[in-house]
């Protein structure tokens, strides 16, 4: 680790003023994937501004939808009486995420902005264009089975690991930041997260004097809600693949560098496709490179099933 | 035959006097641990204050270092000694295993670290740095640069090496290479049902939850080494080899292990390194691995290339059995996993043939991992045999009955005892093996596809030469000693109940003392020989220790003194021990012990057995494979304590379910570099994945093991459990998965898959 010198901001403007003062600042909040790529030196920032202390862990109903505190833990927002009733869709994908301890730990906003589990981005001994610009993409000939096959670059074929921001995506909710001039902003979640391009080190449209304050949901859409995630073992393992159904909305996990919304097939659904066509309609553009090439097809099976599934629980609902 | 070994007579633990061996009696250090106060290896303080060494890894995996710039690292605040080949103290060539005398196991002899330029594997220490704190060093070590002369690719999978193999002299220094018997492929050729598969087992890691960690302390010349460390006495005798000093100068502290499952046996840089700054530094230094570092600088599991055939009879008879191992060793020493071994013991066939082929990688040293041999062994034999009772229509237990052999398959010896047969049928009756569909993805439970398997399990006894002394102190408080560790198996509270059913004492009255190589001799914690070996010593401490009571009183017949519950009767008085004490032996009494391999261990084919059984799941959608539930039905001798021999028989079996379906050690042929390695990357399974696992152990004694007429237990567990939830794959959804571990890529595509309705 490097050293790096430390200080607690109790209110945003504060926060956000200790962020741009000093060179290499960063802010700090649950730290659980902060700290392991300080650990690493993948992160080396020269100052940390721990932003918990900030009255930023409120769950709040506004206009018959929900805003989430950035600083609400994972586990709170999963077990939200609110959150379960109406959004099912993102309790489950939480409660899919990490380990009971991380998620005790780990915040909305932190959530969103954790970095990709890509094994070469972690050893800084491999090359990796996202931790070292232009020093080439190991994965796109190496050990790629956990990585994108939607949206990709030669550049960088990583995936964003999140399953709260799948669920989030399919909700179609909004990410709230306070910039350091006092600009806030509402950036649909859905554009929040960078395709990797030819600059895979930036990966959000969050500016290095923003804080995110919030995610907004508006309220919940009619139909079901189903989050369904395919991974290695029962817990504690990053989603190879994971899908969410919100109504008539549909987003993918593990398979891009952002949380996936797949548009093309709401589109052929909407048009009265049968699933797996409308699952192919977004898969067209799909890309496997040798050890994730399964994930084409499993995500088509994963897309007919959740949509079953969310249609029964729709079925369910009704009927009571 | 009848001048085979009688055995060990009818003992003081036969009559169970005292009523506490065996018993589920609590771990005696439990308290300690629970409470943060068994102190392990890094957390010593003291002795003046340490300072903090951190290893820099080779960026290269072959080559050679043309030069280490310093000038950075040696400016930050806090570094104290920066350690490299140019500057490292003199200290003793490494010995490899072809250079020890014929069966001396290779964990006692010299190993340098920075000891020159060359690079033989990714991550191989190239610098030490020394400071203040942790995190200094850490960075400092960051800062470093090495310029290396890169060498050639770097050989990396044993799959292409595979035309360089060759037949190993010997298979660590007491195995044969090969073995075979009749005539292999006639009998194979002209056999009515031929199994021909070939199937592959993954690099593995330990991870043990405390990586490995040293502490230093110099003083007139003699060193202490607190050290995660499984054998004591080793570890002395490769600090006194490598820095070249009189073994008595050494002394190795290793009260508490947080896990060792082979990765502890030998002895690696954080204990040589620490050492030899230490000295430098005259100031005590501490070594501790990363997450990242145990992948490398500890030893890991060969990954391996099995080819087993079998030739059956149509009613499931053997006729043919063959098992051929390609795996591999490192560039610079040999060591060579036992993968066939469990296969020269298990079944009955006239015609075999094994054989271990090696490949030289250019990997760090392979070395033990729970189980040696059968571990990997068993994932293909197992499998195997379940192949050929679903190609025959026979039920898995029953063509596993026939082929069980009365005597011991290659070399004719009489087992010591072999109850597999037993273990089958409780297994089946209480798992509900009758339930198994007969037909592969006929069980369905909502969307899962279900399924049953079983497997065999054997995994071979062993006893190493032990010592231990037994002290009775004048107020009645039992000590035993001996340079044994307890790596979280139970040996503290095994050796209690030992020692205090020996002596008639309550539990409370006894201390076992071990973790410390000037107590005697041990071997230590490996090749789940412990337990047999150590508690022998001790019982052997002990029966010396009451015969010397008995003559304290006066008796020249020991068999007149008898101690119950601390009460002792002797020449028809009966006195509590202190009382006994004070009035013959009020300087207390002191006695030692011995067991060495006898006979016994040359006549016998000893053995521990069981049987696994597994149900699981396999998601029709996802092809998601998961347990349901896990059985294993063992017998290992007589239990020493039913708690801890059951956590252990319960911890194997979710080690085989882990190498069944997790487990992978993934490197980058590339760099030459394992890239998981950490455990969000390294997969076992997480609880979860463990719903509902047993395990039983029938009643049995061994008297031709040891006088405790136990087996070692320690690693059975993970023989064979592995396939038994391979072959319930199977069971559920039809496909035969060869390659380990078993994830779902390797099910939804496979054509026999079934197909989502
Ligand atoms: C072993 C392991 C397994 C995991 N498995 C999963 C999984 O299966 N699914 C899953 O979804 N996640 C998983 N996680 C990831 C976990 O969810 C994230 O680490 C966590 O959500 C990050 O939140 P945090 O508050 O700890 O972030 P931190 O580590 O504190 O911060 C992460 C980043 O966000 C920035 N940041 C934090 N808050 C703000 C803010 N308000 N405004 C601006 N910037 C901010 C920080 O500067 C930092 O760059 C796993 C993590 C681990 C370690
Ligand atoms: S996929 Fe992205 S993160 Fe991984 S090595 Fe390539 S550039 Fe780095």
């Amino acid at each position: 680790m490097r050293p790096f010198t430390y200080e607690r901001a109790s209110n945003a403007r504060a926060a956000l003023r200790a962020v741009t003062d000093r060179p290499n600042a960063k802010f700090i909040a649950g730290g659980t994937n902060l700290i392991d790529l300080m650990k690493l030196q993948v992160e080396t920032p020269a100052h940390l501004v721990d932003v918990n202390h900030l009255p930023l862990a409120n769950i709040e109903e506004v206009d018959g939808g929900l805003r989430i505190g950035a600083l609400v833990r994972n586990s709170t927002l999963a077990g939200d009486r609110r959150v379960r009733e109406k959004y099912p869709v993102l309790s489950e994908a939480l409660l899919a995420g990490a380990s009971g301890q991380l998620r005790n730990k780990a915040t909305t906003g932190g959530n969103l902005l954790q970095r990709t589990r890509c094994f070469y981005f972690y050893n800084r001994d491999t090359p990796c264009n996202k931790r070292e610009p232009g020093s080439g993409c190991s994965a796109l000939e190496g050990l790629n089975r956990m990585h994108a096959i939607l949206g990709a670059s030669p550049t960088c074929i990583a995936v964003h690991p999140s399953d709260m921001a799948v669920a989030m995506a399919a909700l179609d909710a909004t990410v709230e930041t306070l910039s350091a001039s006092g600009e806030t902003r509402n950036i649909p979640l859905t554009d929040f997260h960078n395709l990797p391009g030819v600059e895979p080190q930036t990966e959000t449209q969050l500016r290095p004097d923003e804080l995110i304050t919030a995610v907004t949901l508006p309220p919940p859409p009619p139909g079901g809600q189903v989050y369904r995630k395919v991974r290695d073992r029962a817990s504690y393992a990053f989603a190879l693949v994971s899908v969410a159904v919100a109504g008539g909305r549909i987003a993918l996990g593990g398979v891009a560098h952002k949380p996936w919304r797949a548009t093309r097939t709401e589109a052929a659904l909407n048009s009265g496709a049968a699933p797996v066509d409308a699952a192919d309609a977004e898969l067209a553009a799909a890309k496997g490179y040798g050890g994730n090439d399964f994930k084409i097809p499993l995500v088509r099976r994963m897309i007919v099933r959740t949509l079953t599934q969310s249609a029964a629980r729709e079925t369910e609902v009704k009927h009571g | 035959m009848d001048d085979l070994a009688p055995g060990y007579p009818s003992n003081i633990l036969d009559e169970d006097r005292q009523g506490v061996l065996g018993r589920p009696l609590d771990r005696v250090d439990g308290p300690l641990k629970v409470a943060g106060k068994a102190i392990y290896a890094y957390e010593y303080a003291g002795q003046g204050k340490a300072a903090y060494g951190f290893i820099v890894g080779a960026a290269v995996a072959t080559g050679r270092i043309l030069a280490i710039d310093t000038a950075e690292t040696s400016r930050l605040p806090g570094v104290v000694l920066i350690m490299t080949h140019p500057n490292v103290p003199t200290h003793r060539a490494y010995v490899t295993s072809g250079e020890l005398p014929s069966g001396q196991p290779p964990y006692g002899v010299g190993r340098p670290f920075l000891a020159d330029g060359r690079v033989r594997y990714h991550g191989e220490p190239v610098a030490l740095v020394v400071a203040e704190s942790f995190e200094q060093a850490r960075d400092a070590a960051a800062r470093v640069k090495v310029s290396y002369e890169a060498g050639p690719k770097p050989a990396t999978r044993v799959k292409h090496e595979a035309a360089h193999a060759y037949a190993p002299k010997d298979v660590r220094g007491f195995l044969e290479t090969d073995s075979s018997k009749g005539d292999f492929a006639g009998a194979f050729a002209g056999a009515p049902v031929q199994i021909d598969a070939t199937y592959d087992t993954p690099f593995q890691n330990h991870h043990a939850l405390e990586p490995h960690a040293s502490m230093a302390v110099w003083q007139d010349g003699a060193v202490t080494l607190y050290v995660a460390a499984q054998l004591p006495i080793d570890c002395r005798d490769v600090i006194a080899d490598t820095l070249q000093l009189p073994p008595e100068k050494v002394r190795i502290i290793c009260k508490f292990v947080g896990g060792g499952f082979g990765s502890k046996l030998r002895t690696e840089a954080d204990a040589v390194l620490s050492a030899l700054a230490a000295r430098q530094l005259g100031r005590p230094v501490k070594i501790a691995f990363t997450r990242q570092q145990v992948v490398v600088n500890a030893a890991h599991r060969t990954e391996s290339i099995q080819r087993v055939r079998l030739g059956a009879e149509r009613g499931g008879r053997l006729i043919a059995l063959a098992h051929e191992a390609l795996e591999h060793t490192s560039t610079f020493d040999e060591f060579a996993e036992q993968t066939v071994d469990a296969t020269r013991h298990l079944y009955a066939a006239p015609n075999r043939l094994t054989t271990h082929r090696l490949v030289r990688l250019d990997l760090p040293m392979p070395g033990d991992m729970r189980a040696p041999g059968e571990a990997i062994g068993m994932l293909a034999t197992e499998q195997a045999m379940d192949e050929l009772a679903c190609a025959i229509g026979l039920d898995p237990i029953e063509l596993r009955i026939r082929n069980e052999p009365k005597v011991h398959p290659e070399t004719g010896k009489p087992f010591s005892t072999r109850h597999l047969v037993e273990c089958y049928r409780e297994g089946a009756q209480r798992f509900g093996w009758d339930r198994r569909p007969a037909q592969p993805a006929t069980l369905r439970d909502g969307r899962w596809l279900v399924g049953y398997g079983m497997a065999a399990s054997i995994r071979s006894n062993f006893m190493a030469t032990s010592q231990a002394r037994a002290r009775l102190a004048p107020d009645g408080r039992l000590t035993v000693q001996t340079a044994m560790t307890d790596i979280g198996t139970g040996t503290y509270t095994i050796l209690t109940q030992i020692a205090a059913e020996c002596l008639g004492l309550p539990v409370g009255q006894v201390t076992a003392e071990i973790g410390d190589s000037d107590l005697p001799r041990s071997p230590g914690s490996g090749g789940s020989f412990g337990a047999g070996s150590s508690g022998s010593a001790v019982y052997y401490a002990c029966m010396t220790l009451l015969d010397r009571m008995a003559r304290a009183a006066g008796l020249n017949d020991p068999s007149l003194l008898a101690i119950k519950h601390g009460q002792v009767s002797v020449g028809g008085q009966t006195m509590p021990i202190d009382a006994f004490m004070a009035q013959y032996a009020p300087q207390g009494i002191e006695a030692d012990g011995e067991i060495k391999p006898g006979q016994e261990m040359r006549d016998y084919s000893q053995n521990a057995y069981g049987a696994c059984f597994a149900e699981v799941g396999v998601d029709i959608d996802s092809g998601e494979p998961r347990l349901r539930r896990m059985l294993g039905v063992f017998t290992a001798g007589r239990i020493l304590n039913a708690k801890t021999a059951r956590s252990q028989a319960t911890g194997g079996l979710i080690w085989g379910l882990s190498s069944a379906l997790h487990e992978e050690g993934l490197i980058d042929e590339r760099y030459g570099k394992f890239m998981n390695n950490d455990l969000a990357g390294y997969h076992v399974p997480a609880h979860a994945d463990v719903v509902d696992v047993d395990a039983v152990f029938l009643p049995e004694v061994d008297d031709k093991s040891n006088p405790l007429k136990s087996k070692g237990l320690g690693e059975l567990g993970i023989c064979g459990s592995g396939a038994a939830v391979a072959n319930a794959i199977y069971n559920a959804c039809g496909v035969r998965v060869r390659s380990y571990p078993i994830t779902l890529d390797k099910l939804i595509f496979d054509p026999a898959f079934p197909t989502p309705d």
